[in-house]
């Protein structure tokens, strides 16, 4: 097993740390007995991510998805951060190893935890029909 | 960079003296030992010169030793071996849940085959307890197989009561040595060991060379077969330089074990105190005193051992984790839990083991970086928060 650049370096350096204070959305997901514990935190103006930040407990690849995540959902509109998938998360980190897909499927779940939690805060029923996360 | 290795449980360097011993095997000394010429009678010298100075290290004679590949063959070599041999007279054997995988995978796999195997849990040291040995023994046990020494927490098990337990009932009795030879004191008869397992690149020895001792009359089948190498009992060209590189390393360790045990064990204490002083909501794994010399494992709350190993990698210290994101089944240690952590705190977990090489300074920079480590690592998780909060 081997990490790609691009997480060995989200891992030394990640993004987004922390949490939002007055969240408009909060997805958390996962639990000690997997090994993996993800907080996502957004802020969110005019249908549109201004702000992101995550706290995980976790591997290197836990640690590189939610930085990743947080990157990707940055400027993006609501709709669009749905249609963000596990594997565009793991592609945008160069890849994963196999062992290490579950970390991405993490993510993807807590951006969709997330941002049903902003619709439900702001009672706009956005069009939330999960994205069918696909497993490596 | 500085760069410090600090697990020497999964393999030590080999020693420059034993890498010199073993070079003329290559190419002066490289005729084949089964062969009846000058060449052939060399070699076959230089083995039998190792088998003499292995046996008495551990008080054994000369013709009890079988080399091998290595730890994993030789604990393979046994349980089959025993298994199959004895099946006239029982099929059970009984081992702990501690055990090396190169100890309960062909335990399991005998389960396949109709055998019964009774794995022993143990305390929360990871201490077996000799009475819960006793009261496993059936009329069918043929074999009780228990290790020395835990390779990933250290716990120096009972093995003399044992033995002696199994003795007294005419059971075979193997105790994997891996992480002993070299490193502690053995002796056969006062272990009451019948088969005994080594490995010789966990003393400083070379990769791919191994011992099992077996006590004259024990009865096992041979695991390779072909030709009649090991008095029948091994098949398979003799790995000459091998050998003669592990016959080196037990020679140094004969010469140097006594010192090394007491500057390790300076060494091991230091750490653990350093950490579990400096870092809170930490603990340590395994027996505070019936504890390898070389053995450190902490669990650290609230962080995940892999995040942990790849910042000290970055630092330039190797240690392990028992950590499931390392395993490629996603499930913590099989020690760990069967000490009784919890999930969380195997995932947090850190092996560090010391070597020949490891010196004081290599512990205080250990001790100088993992705080902050385990601190930036802190700040980010979810659990800390809501635990310290």
């Amino acid at each position: 097993m081997e990490y790609s650049e691009k997480v060995m370096e989200h891992f030394r350096n990640p993004r987004n740390v922390g949490e939002i204070e007055n969240p408009d959305g909060v997805g958390k997901v996962g639990n000690p007995v997997c090994g993996d514990i993800m907080e996502l935190y957004i802020k969110v103006e005019d249908g549109i991510i201004t702000d992101a930040k995550f706290k995980t407990f976790g591997c290197g690849a836990a640690i590189a998805t939610s930085s990743m995540v947080t990157e990707l959902v940055k400027n993006k509109s609501v709709e669009d951060a749905l249609k963000i998938s596990n594997r565009a998360v793991a592609e945008a980190l160069g890849g994963l190893p196999p062992i290490k897909m579950h970390c991405s499927v993490l993510a993807e779940e807590a951006l969709k935890k997330a941002l049903e939690d902003y619709r439900k805060r702001s009672k706009k029923p956005a069009a939330i029909k999960a994205v069918k996360s696909s497993v490596g | 960079m500085k760069r410090i290795y600090l697990d020497n449980a999964a393999t030590t360097l080999t020693d420059p003296r034993v890498v010199q011993a073993m070079l003329p095997c290559f190419t002066e000394v490289y005729g084949n030992p089964s062969s009846l010429h000058a060449f052939g009678q060399e070699a076959k010298h230089a083995i039998e010169e190792t088998r003499r100075i292995v046996a008495a290290f551990i008080g054994a004679k000369p013709e009890e030793i079988v080399f091998t590949s290595g730890g994993t063959e030789s604990n393979n070599f046994t349980i089959k071996g025993v298994a199959y041999a004895r099946r006239d007279k029982g099929n059970h054997i009984i081992t702990s849940k501690i055990e090396h995988h190169a100890i309960l995978e062909p335990c399991h796999f005998l389960e396949k085959q109709g055998f019964k195997v009774t794995f022993i849990p143990v305390d929360k040291f990871g201490l077996v307890d000799p009475a819960d040995i006793k009261k496993a023994i059936t009329d069918k046990t043929v074999l009780i197989s228990i290790m020395h020494a835990n390779n990933e927490i250290g716990t120096i098990e009972p093995i003399d009561e044992i033995g002696k337990i199994a003795r007294s009932k005419g059971v075979y009795f193997h105790t994997d040595a891996v992480q002993t030879l070299g490193h502690l004191p053995i002796n056969v008869d006062e272990l009451n060991v019948d088969v005994l397992s080594a490995s010789g690149h966990k003393l400083y020895g070379p990769k791919g060379v191994g011992i099992l001792y077996v006590r004259k009359g024990v009865r096992m089948l041979p695991f390779m077969h072909g030709g009649d190498h090991e008095q029948g009992r091994r098949a398979s060209t003799h790995n000459v330089p091998g050998i003669v590189g592990f016959g080196k390393a037990v020679e140094l360790a004969k010469e140097e074990m006594g010192k090394e045990i007491e500057k390790l064990i300076s060494l091991r204490d230091k750490l653990i105190t350093g950490i579990l002083g400096k870092i809170e909501f930490t603990s340590l794994n395994g027996h505070p005193t019936r504890r390898l010399p070389n053995n450190v494992n902490v669990s650290i709350s609230y962080v995940e051992g892999e995040s942990m190993l790849l910042n000290l990698d970055m630092e330039g210290i190797a240690c392990s984790t028992g950590s499931a994101c390392t395993s490629s089944s996603l499930e913590p240690s099989h020690v760990l839990s069967a000490i009784g952590l919890s999930h969380e705190l195997a995932h947090g977990s850190l092996r560090f083991s010391l070597g020949r090489q490891t010196s004081e300074d290599d512990i205080d920079y250990v001790l100088s970086v993992l705080p902050g480590i385990v601190g930036k690592l802190r700040s980010m998780s979810p659990l800390y928060k809501k635990e310290v909060k």
